[in-house]
């Protein structure tokens, strides 16, 4: 297995926020590797640093995809390389319709027959996107759009994917198809780094998992023994490791990792 | 005298929706009301002047010629003015767009002078193309022919060309698209330039009937961008209506009520839009999901 992205101890800044303290990754191929977090641990700015949306940053440390660094690089240079992003939020062209979409995806491509084949591979794995083609994004449910906005970032063939948050305020039905789909996509040759706060789905499917607190790395490990971890499933999964005799917690787990 | 003053009001109207096309296209990629515009098309129409009578090109040859001049310096005034702001707000923008409006009046005033010109058009102003009750000059029709022609070739780059979604998709989610590969910077230059080159259009068109002196655009753009807001500065469509819709009331208000008050019928009309449907008459609300 090699190497894709290798991120070594980056510091992101914004504006005066020490938003990342020195984090370091490593993507390797044909893996789901997940960063797990609460709500502004980071886990966001991981994929923005490494997209080239914040400008002027990572303040510090290196990235490399493929072999290249790419830190300081804009995001139109970096998605021509193979990293896709399918941003928090969807993100997708409300006024254009579900085709034009995903013929943005493929702007940067030029080969005609490719683009069509793509078409129907997404169009196989969301077949709803297929029946809103000619439809505006912006009337599509929420669901629909994220299946969109992951089709629109397959269109330009990645070898890696970005995932940020993909769970985010859908139906937990929905969650579940959306993740058999990311599955099917990893299957297929693209490496995938997924963020997400829905930490038990995420490590459900993926290979190597990453827990992120305050912009540092504390956690490590391969999926499946982070969800036997005590702590994880404590913090992160909801699971209470002891009843309290009275019904009610009254203490709370001190985390081992600080 | 009815469809006559509907036929001159299309014709005046359809030089306002072209201005006011380009002001919009400008507007829905930057949210920048281009107060420059006029004078860029003024600019551009005195090199047409140039070309056509100090140079003696043929007209094909100098409305080309402008054509290209306007789409440099849509572009030059981009890439080397709005460019260079660094995370700027739309005031300082709109600040932008003045001062190179004051620059290019300076320039042609300097290069040209105050004098009034008449460019000579190859379409007559005063022969008369009988349409039943009605009668409509020559340039009128051609104007009324351009526009048309300009408008749907709009219609078909915003529709089927990959530029042109690219640049819808710029217009509304810039992040997005940068994350998909499209230039931003690129489409916004294509944007000033596509831009520019519509208002020379109607610069070109315009100075036959006007004399062609430095205050060429200064009437007509404000009347450009009443007739946006009128129409709605985010849809081209609507905006393109509304300047239908200013110069035939604008015309018939001149007919019937008071020809002295023509002019300020725009301004009565902004203000009534923005009491009662300040997004634009034809302007679709989107609400966006969270």
């Amino acid at each position: 297995m090699g190497t894709l992205l290798e991120i070594k101890n980056i510091e992101t800044f914004y504006g005066l926020i020490y938003a990342l303290r020195g984090v370091s990754l490593t993507v390797e191929d044909n893996t789901i590797t997940a960063v797990l977090g609460n709500n502004g641990a980071g886990k966001s700015t991981i994929l923005k640093t490494v997209m080239g949306l914040l400008d002027d940053q990572p303040d510090k440390g290196t990235i490399e995809f493929l072999g290249r660094r790419i830190d300081g690089k804009d995001p139109e240079v970096i998605v021509r390389m193979g990293l896709s992003y399918v941003p928090e939020g969807r993100e997708v062209f409300d006024e254009l319709t579900v085709k034009e979409n995903l013929l943005m995806g493929a702007y940067i491509r030029r080969d005609r027959g490719g683009i069509k084949s793509d078409f129907d591979r997404i169009y196989g794995y969301f077949p709803i996107l297929k029946q809103r083609e000619n439809q505006w994004a912006g009337t599509l449910s929420g669901g629909e759009q994220q299946m969109l906005a992951i089709g629109r970032a397959l269109m330009n063939r990645p070898k890696l994917l970005f995932l940020d948050e993909p769970s985010l305020g859908l139906s937990p039905l929905l969650v579940k198809e959306i993740f058999r789909i990311i599955v099917e996509i990893s299957r297929q040759g693209v490496s995938i780094l997924l963020v997400e706060q829905n930490a038990r789905m995420a490590l459900s499917i993926s290979h190597v998992g990453l827990i992120l607190e305050n912009g540092r790395f504390v956690m490590k490990g391969k999926s499946n023994e982070l969800m036997q971890d005590k702590d994880v499933q404590e913090f992160y999964m909801g699971v209470r490791s002891e009843e309290s005799a009275k019904g009610f917690q009254r203490w709370k787990r001190k985390k081992r990792w600080r | 005298m009815f469809l006559q003053l509907l036929l001159s009001g299309l014709s005046f109207g359809s030089l306002y929706a072209l201005i006011a096309l380009a002001m919009v296209i400008i507007y829905k990629t930057s949210e920048v009301p281009n107060f420059g515009q006029g004078e860029m098309a003024m600019l551009s129409t005195f090199v047409a002047f140039t070309l056509l009578v100090t140079y003696g090109h043929s007209f094909a040859i100098s409305f080309i010629g402008a054509l290209l001049f306007a789409a440099l310096l849509g572009a030059f005034l981009e890439f080397v003015f709005l460019r260079r702001a660094k995370d700027p707000n739309i005031l300082s923008l709109i600040l932008i767009t003045l001062g190179f409006e004051m620059v290019l009046y300076g320039v042609a005033s300097w290069k040209w002078g105050a004098d009034q010109r008449d460019l000579p058009f190859p379409v007559s102003d005063f022969d008369l193309v009988n349409l039943g009750p009605a009668v409509i000059s020559y340039l009128n029709l051609a104007t009324l022919l351009v526009t048309l022609a300009l408008m749907l070739l709009l219609f078909l780059f915003f529709r089927y060309t990959k530029v042109g979604i690219a640049m819808k998709a710029t217009q509304q989610n810039p992040m997005a698209a940068r994350v998909n590969g499209i230039r931003v910077n690129r489409i916004l230059s294509v944007t000033w330039a596509m831009s520019s080159t519509i208002g020379a259009v109607a610069g070109i068109m315009l100075a036959p009937v006007a004399t062609l002196d430095p205050n060429l655009m200064l009437e007509p753009l404000l009347k450009g961008f009443a007739s946006a807001v009128l129409g709605g500065m985010t849809t081209l469509v609507g905006s393109a209506l509304g300047g239908y819709i200013l110069g035939i009331i604008e015309n018939l208000f001149g007919g019937y009520v008071s020809l002295e008050f023509k002019s300020i019928v725009a301004f009565g009309i902004i203000v009534l839009v923005l009491c009662f449907k300040p997004s634009g008459l034809f302007a679709k609300h989107y609400i966006k999901k969270v």
